[in-house]
């Protein structure tokens, strides 16, 4: 009963990643109608730009750490997508979504194929910030400190971002930009800005995200090759374009596969793709998402 | 004097008959090795872009072009995917005239490609994978296996933690052909030291997060979690654990292939006391530093592991058998030729390879070093002990080779 407790808990922190992720995939797709594939290697990104800073950058006499680079790797990262899209993906917007899906697939590949050469497959070490070392026992497990902040943390960022998107004025405006764009544009809302900058903030989440995983996993080239297929899955499973959908299923699917390390370990890289042939199969929205 | 010109001369048409029926003996008039390696995913590091620089140094050492032999080098990535490296060894042997496939990191792969190999009458040279059972139920008359195998591994760092009293073991194995194998041999190995094996979990190859394992290992109450994994998998095992206050917690970690370039990625300050077994380390002495410095500054500053090093050894030897032979057309022909000849390089020294097609050499039980104790760039390991040549890999009996009688 207590190691149950232990995996549940381990589920729920890798859940926190799975949502974080597929919440940006979520409002990329959904206010955006685009797929983008790219959203693994800006997650790498991400760590790696937290690596960099903490290696090489010195400003004056500060060096920037974990915390800064919390806020700056999403902005840069963030900055990068918005290049992407201004100067690529603004041209498929008139094309089906497959067009868009093999842009963002073939930038992944080719952003991973740089990093993998220049800086090999076995990545590069990154420590947890001092504030974060060590851990609590909480009786069934031994809970890492930093563990138990990403679970805070991601949990905060989520809700805010539901809440902006849900329940603000700026997140109307962007909802009703993604109806009808040329009603929105015509009440004098710049829309293609909108737009930019969405797709700017979803790609700083996939950022965030990797700062955010450097301390626990190397920080790795191709660390988000594979999570990207299973974020997909989980955005698939939630329903695509639904935010809560992704974060509810983010975190859930994380515990159902902690449960399957623990119970079959054998199948815990297969269980999620497992549910989302049953959900689809069910309920072809997802579980969370509007039939159209 | 009359009689030594004549046979002299004599000798000389024997040579050149010799050598006209040489060049006709080599398939497509040269000699074609396949690096089939993982050039995109996990092992890449250990292997990779580095064991074709290997085979490449291998070639260039060895002065066989200088003789008039041409030697080619193509190399593909396998993926880690049995299937994908299986339609590549066909196409290589096929179609495209290649005599030996070279390192195959990943056993799952390495033994879809033994198969092969035997099928088409061509050369395995395995320096990557770790299966003992390429010498053992699944040996072949056409391979090779080089550097190391989980016999090994289990015999060095098993045996030497449970006589240091690490005597109840928990396993967590990559779950294929390699994991299964080191777990296999580390359990007898363990066994037969005294010690008791009290469970083990099984995580998919290329696992992130290993939390969830690790949980379960300290969860067994185990003196020693044995990690049967390799590569990325070892490196995100052990920094987790570091994270999840294993080693405070009183258990120890045993990575029971660790590779130089794991513990470089990894850092001193994670990876330091790390007990391990290998091979080759490059700081050993003058002709290994000197190999070392080569390679690195061909593959980005990374010091050679042991697979890139028995890559090299291996490429060499298999030369050297085939000049002998004077033809690369019969891999059975080229590999009963290795056998015969004992193996010298500069890397591994003097050593043999026996009937089962396993090389032998010495391997070193080796720890990490602490941040402190590292001098220079790559000066991560201290050697504790050296393991002698006929007591570092499995008896000849025990592995069930049908080739030995």
């Amino acid at each position: 009963m207590q190691a149950l407790f232990g995996q549940l808990l381990i589920g729920l922190i890798n859940g926190a990643f799975y949502a974080m992720l597929s919440l940006g995939l979520a409002i990329i797709f959904g206010l955006l109608n685009i797929i983008n594939f790219t959203h693994g290697a800006q997650y790498m990104m991400g760590a790696f730009c937290a690596w960099f800073l903490l290696r090489y950058a010195h400003v004056g006499g500060w060096h920037p750490g974990y915390w800064s680079s919390l806020v700056i790797a999403p902005v840069v990262v963030g900055a990068v997508g918005i290049v992407i899209e201004r100067t690529m993906l603004k041209r498929l917007y008139n094309l089906d979504h497959l067009y868009g899906l093999l842009l963002t697939f073939g930038l992944a590949l080719v952003i991973q194929g740089v990093f993998r050469n220049s800086f090999g497959s076995s990545g590069m070490p990154y420590e947890i910030p001092s504030l974060l070392a060590g851990g609590v026992n909480l009786g069934f497990m031994y809970l890492p400190i930093y563990r138990a902040w990403v679970i805070v943390a991601s949990l905060a960022i989520c809700i805010a971002t539901w809440y902006v998107i849900e329940r603000t004025k700026l997140g109307s405006y962007l909802r009703a930009a993604t109806e009808n764009p040329t009603l929105v544009q015509a009440f004098g809302i710049n829309v293609p800005l909108m737009i930019t900058l969405t797709f700017g903030f979803g790609v700083g989440l996939a950022a965030l995200a990797g700062v955010m995983a450097a301390p626990i996993y190397q920080v790795n080239p191709l660390m988000g090759a594979d999570l990207i297929i299973v974020v997909f899955a989980v955005v698939v499973i939630g329903g695509m374009g639904s935010i809560m959908g992704a974060i509810l299923t983010g975190f859930g699917l994380g515990v159902v596969e902690g449960l399957t390390k623990y119970f079959y370990a054998e199948a815990s890289t297969t269980v999620i793709f497992v549910i989302m042939v049953v959900v689809l199969m069910i309920k072809p929205a997802g579980l969370f998402g509007r039939e159209h | 004097m009359n009689a030594m010109k004549r046979s002299l001369f004599a000798l000389a048409i024997a040579g050149s008959l010799a050598a006209g029926t040489a060049y006709a003996q080599y398939t497509n008039n040269e000699i074609k090795l396949g690096v089939l390696s993982d050039m995109s995913s996990l092992y890449t590091d250990l292997a990779g872009q580095g064991s074709v620089i290997a085979a490449k140094m291998a070639v260039e050492d060895s002065g066989i072009e200088k003789r008039g032999i041409k030697v080619e080098i193509v190399s593909a990535d396998h993926q880690n995917k049995p299937d994908v490296g299986s339609a590549i060894a066909r196409r290589w042997y096929d179609a495209e005239g290649v005599d030996a496939i070279v390192d195959v990191p990943n056993s799952g792969v390495a033994l879809a490609i033994a198969q092969i190999t035997k099928d088409k009458n061509k050369v395995f040279l395995a320096s990557g994978p770790g299966s003992s059972d390429l010498t053992g139920k699944a040996c072949s008359p056409n391979t090779v296996h080089f550097t190391y195998d989980t016999w090994m591994l289990a015999n060095g760092t098993g045996t030497a933690i449970t006589k240091q009293g690490g005597n109840t073991w928990f396993f967590i194995a990559a779950d294929y052909a390699f994991g299964q194998a080191l777990e296999r041999d580390t359990t007898a190995a363990v066994e037969r030291a005294g010690g008791k094996v009290l469970g083990d979990v099984k995580a998919p190859i290329n696992t992130q997060d290993f939390s969830s394992f690790l949980l379960q290992a300290q969860a067994s109450k185990a003196k020693v979690i044995g990690l049967a994994n390799a590569g990325g998998d070892t490196t995100n095992a052990i920094k987790q654990a570091a994270e999840f206050g294993i080693v405070k917690g009183g258990q120890r970690l045993a990575g029971l292939l660790v590779f130089l370039t794991d513990v470089h990625a990894l850092g001193l300050q994670t990876a330091q006391g790390l007990t391990l077994t290998t091979t080759f380390y490059w700081d050993m002495n003058d002709k290994t530093r000197a190999f070392a410095k080569r390679f690195a500054a061909l593959d980005n500053g990374i010091h050679p592991t042991m697979v890139h090093a028995g890559v090299y050894a291996v490429v060499l030897h298999y030369l050297k058998a085939v000049e002998a032979l004077k033809s690369d057309a019969d891999g059975a022909k080229v590999v009963a030729e290795m056998k015969k000849l004992p193996t010298d390089d500069p890397l591994f020294g003097k050593g043999s390879i026996r009937v089962d097609g396993r090389a032998i050499h010495p391997a070193y039980l080796v720890q990490v070093k602490s941040p402190a104790e590292s001098k220079y760039p790559w000066d991560y390991y201290k050697i504790l002990a050296t393991i002698p040549a006929d007591e570092a890999f499995r008896p000849l009996k025990d592995g069930g080779c049908y080739l030995v009688k």
